[in-house]
C-alpha cells in the first residue's frame, strides 16, 4: 500500500426502459425505491444506508460483503435536475482504504414511449489496490461473463 | 480493450482450453503434463496453448527441452479488473432497475412523482 499510483478509467452504460424518464428518475430519487435495485452482492450485510437526494446532498452505503470485506460508498450530489440528470462524486473504501474516487453522470432521456438511461463513470483508481478478495471477484466476474457468453 | 476481451472469451470458449486453464490454476505444468489427461497429441496441446498465450491467459517458458506453462495473472490488469467489476455491478443494477420498473410501472403510492 506504500506504492502511490493512479490509473484513470471511464465506462459508459446505456439502457432503455418502457416507462417515462420521470418514472426512472423516481427510482433513483427515493431511498426506498433505490434500495430495491442498488445493493451490494447477494449476502451483503448493510451497516448503514442513507440518502439526501438533492443538489449538495449526500449518500452512503456501508456494509460487509459475504467474503468479509467491508465496503463504504460515500457520494456527494453535485447536481440533481428532476427527470433529466444526476451528477455525483463518490469515493469507495474497502476495509478502511480508499480505493477509488469517481464522478458519475446519469442522464434520463425520453425515447419513444419510454426512457433511455445513460450512465457514465469516470474514476481514479488508487495505489494499485489489490487483494485476494477483489481478485476473486474479478475472476468470478470473468467466469460469470463467460457463462453468459456460452449460454447465449 | 474489447478486442482483448473478445480473444479472451474465444480462448476460454473451448472446453479443452478451459480444462487446461483449470489445471494451470492449480500450478505450473509442462506441456507433456498438460497433454496427458486429455489423450491429445503434443502438437494439438501446443496449438491450444498458443491460443491461450495469444489471449494473455497463459505464459510459458522453455528451460532446456521442457516448456513450462503457468497462468498469467495479469490477464486482466488491475485497472481493467476494477473497471469490469464496476461496470458489471452497474449493468446488474440497471437490469435490476429494469425489472423493478417493469413490476412497478407507476411510482409507489405516497412517493412524490
Amino acid at each position: 500500500m506504500t506504492d502511490r499510483s493512479v490509473v484513470h478509467a471511464m465506462f459508459r452504460i446505456e439502457r432503455t426502459y418502457p416507462v417515462p424518464p420521470a418514472r426512472v428518475f423516481a427510482a433513483w430519487a427515493s431511498l426506498e425505491e433505490k434500495a430495491r435495485w442498488f445493493d451490494g452482492p447477494e449476502g451483503f450485510e448493510c451497516y448503514e444506508r442513507s440518502m439526501d437526494f438533492r443538489t449538495g446532498g449526500a449518500e452512503r452505503l456501508w456494509g460487509k460483503h459475504p467474503g468479509g470485506r467491508v465496503s463504504d460508498f460515500r457520494a456527494h450530489y453535485f447536481e440533481v435536475i428532476p427527470d433529466a440528470r444526476i451528477i455525483y462524486g463518490y469515493d469507495m473504501h474497502v476495509d478502511g482504504t480508499r480505493i477509488s474516487v469517481s464522478l458519475a453522470t446519469v442522464e434520463f432521456q425520453p425515447e419513444g414511449q419510454g426512457a433511455r438511461l445513460v450512465m457514465t463513470e469516470q474514476g481514479a483508481f488508487l495505489d494499485g489496490y489489490d487483494d485476494a478478495g477483489s481478485r476473486e471477484e474479478g475472476t468470478g466476474w470473468l467466469l460469470d461473463k463467460l457463462g453468459a457468453v456460452l449460454a447465449a | 480493450m474489447s478486442e482483448d476481451l473478445d480473444s479472451l472469451f474465444q480462448a476460454l470458449a473451448d472446453p479443452t482450453r478451459r480444462a487446461i486453464v483449470e489445471r494451470l490454476s492449480r500450478g505450473p505444468a509442462s506441456v507433456s503434463d498438460l497433454a496427458r489427461p486429455f489423450h491429445m497429441s503434443l502438437p494439438a496441446v501446443v496449438q491450444h496453448l498458443a491460443v491461450l498465450e495469444a489471449a494473455g491467459v497463459v505464459a510459458s517458458e522453455k528451460a532446456g527441452r521442457v516448456r513450462t506453462c503457468r497462468i498469467e495473472p495479469a490477464a486482466l490488469s488491475r485497472a481493467e479488473q476494477w473497471i469490469h467489476e464496476r461496470r458489471t455491478a452497474w449493468e446488474q443494477r440497471l437490469d435490476r432497475l429494469g425489472a423493478y420498473l417493469a413490476a412497478n410501472p407507476k411510482s409507489d403510492p405516497g412517493e412524490p412523482t
